[in-house]
């Protein structure tokens, strides 16, 4: 059965499009066939993040006013068959998304996917409510600061209270992903512990990735850090977290950090 | 040709119809019979409201003036009377209520309306959930239970007591209602604010050695007091 799954931060510039795209590439791999929905009208970069900007015809906001059917909409991947994307539009705002439109589209692509990746704006408006409102999964990205765990709280409260699931009496399924983990930050304890999120947010872990340069230098020539650089620390950090969604048990890694010459040298301070 | 429309004669219809109506018994004296009107008005002040009632005098014996007078008082307490009955139509003249016979006695049914059953409102309100940054707990009937914590950004405004099993990271507002005796518990004090009754503390002025344990915040005179709960 399909499965709807939402990609939210609340704050902005926490890795919401380089998560969807990485999970949603993995899970294409995996053999599911997947579609990453852009939620960000206005905004959009997901096309960007996955090196399809270059391909976009026509857009959600075409689908919902009826101008475009969805089949020529939906852009497929060069990479991966089963990856497929849905991009926003750039030249409206957050207002052509109305809830029948959405629900008319999220029903659609039910029928055709396995997976339903959208990518939810920053924010606890519009544009993030209703890509969250069909939702059954919810990935809560967060970063390991007091300004990003605090936005994924205000969300995770609004993915328990103004999604259909839980109008309907249910709950959505929600995982935390921590991303940007700094090693050598979190060592110094100039960041949140993971121990500490976890305990502020009470929401199950689904995969730390950590702080990389592979991932911006993934985004840079428009790929998924998973099929940039699937050695990477990031890309492995992902596939496993979307082994996870598939329902696996995979042992959680917390990156530890990579001593340099220097650490080597100075790494003993006198008691 | 002429055409000339003649108005259609419309027949009058007239129809008999029944109606129950209060009956009442004025008896001497007179303005005791009212003062005991008064009484029941005084109980329930709607009481006659749309209802018409009917005067039998035929316990008295009053003038035409005397029941001038007694129908005047009683549209004074907004009862009007729809018919005199039990005397003698010369004893009435055209301004009064006409004379009415040949009433039947009758079962009065009320028909009000059965007040829905009311429950005594709930004076506790219990969460069995995390208090999630943006939300907003307002209980101004009684106490406030909380089985998990409360997020920063987050707000429990109670007119009783706070409960919280868990960590206070937002704010919480203790006996609203001028309740100084209201108290705020929880497990572990990383609050943004503490009030009592309008007295409030904020984090700042929280002594942040104190709050690593289950405490209690409590109203002294006017300071808000933190203390340990062991």
């Amino acid at each position: 059965m399909a499965k709807v799954l939402v990609v939210t931060s609340g704050k902005g510039g926490v890795g919401k499009t380089t998560s969807t795209a990485a999970l949603g590439a993995t899970l294409a791999q995996m053999g599911e066939k997947v579609v990453v929905v852009d939620f960000d009208v206005g905004l959009r970069n997901l096309d960007l993040i996955l090196g399809a900007e270059r391909r976009v015809v026509f857009d959600f906001i075409n689908v919902v006013q009826g101008i475009a059917n969805l089949s020529q909409a939906l852009i497929r991947d060069r990479r991966l068959d089963n990856l497929w994307l849905l991009p926003a539009s750039q030249t409206k705002d957050k207002d052509a998304l109305t809830d029948e439109g959405v629900s008319k589209i999220i029903a659609e692509l039910r029928t055709r996917f396995d997976w339903i990746l959208c990518d939810s704006p920053a924010g606890i408006e519009r544009g993030a409510t209703l890509a969250m409102r069909y939702a059954d999964e919810a990935v809560i990205v967060t970063n390991p600061e007091v300004s990003s765990v605090r936005d994924s709280d205000r969300i995770i409260g609004m993915l328990d209270s103004k999604t259909v699931k839980a109008e309907q009496g249910e709950q959505v399924k929600k995982h935390l992903l921590i991303t940007r983990f700094d090693t050598a930050r979190a060592a110094r304890g100039e960041m949140l512990s993971i121990d500490d999120v976890l305990e502020i947010l009470a929401t199950p872990l689904i995969g730390i990735i950590p702080e990389s340069q592979d991932v911006l230098r993934a985004s840079n020539v428009g790929s998924p850090v998973t099929l940039n650089d699937a050695s990477s620390p990031a890309a492995r950090a992902y596939i496993d977290a979307a082994r996870r969604l598939m329902g696996e048990t995979v042992p959680m890694m917390v990156p530890a950090p990579r001593k340099g010459l220097m650490d080597r040298l100075l790494g003993r301070r006198a008691a | 040709m002429e055409a000339i429309a003649r108005p259609l004669r419309q027949p009058v219809r007239m129809r008999g119809r029944s109606y129950v109506a209060f009956v009442f018994y004025p008896v001497v004296p007179i303005l005791g019979w009212l003062d005991e009107i008064d009484a029941t008005l005084e109980q329930s002040p709607g009481f006659f409201v749309g209802k018409p009632v009917v005067l039998d005098l035929s316990a008295v014996d009053l003038s035409q003036s005397g029941i001038m007078q007694l129908v005047t008082s009683l549209e004074q307490r907004n009862i009007r009377v729809l018919g005199i009955e039990g005397v003698d139509a010369d004893r009435l003249s055209a301004s009064m209520p006409p004379l009415l016979v040949g009433g039947r006695h009758c079962v009065l049914t009320q028909n009000e309306k059965k007040k829905p059953e009311t429950r005594p409102k709930p004076t506790s309100l219990l969460l069995d959930s995390q208090v999630r940054s943006g939300q907003s707990i307002i209980f101004p009937d009684g106490d406030v239970t909380i089985v998990g914590s409360v997020s920063s950004g987050a707000e429990i405004v109670a007119g009783g007591s706070i409960h919280i099993y868990g960590t206070l990271r937002g704010r919480a507002m203790a006996g609203t209602n001028g309740n100084t005796a209201a108290r705020i518990y929880c497990q572990k004090i990383e609050a943004e604010l503490l009030a009592i009754d309008g007295y409030y503390r904020t984090a700042e002025e929280i002594d942040a050695t104190a709050c690593d344990r289950p405490s209690q915040v409590w109203l002294d005179g006017n300071i808000v007091q933190i203390t340990p709960l062991n």
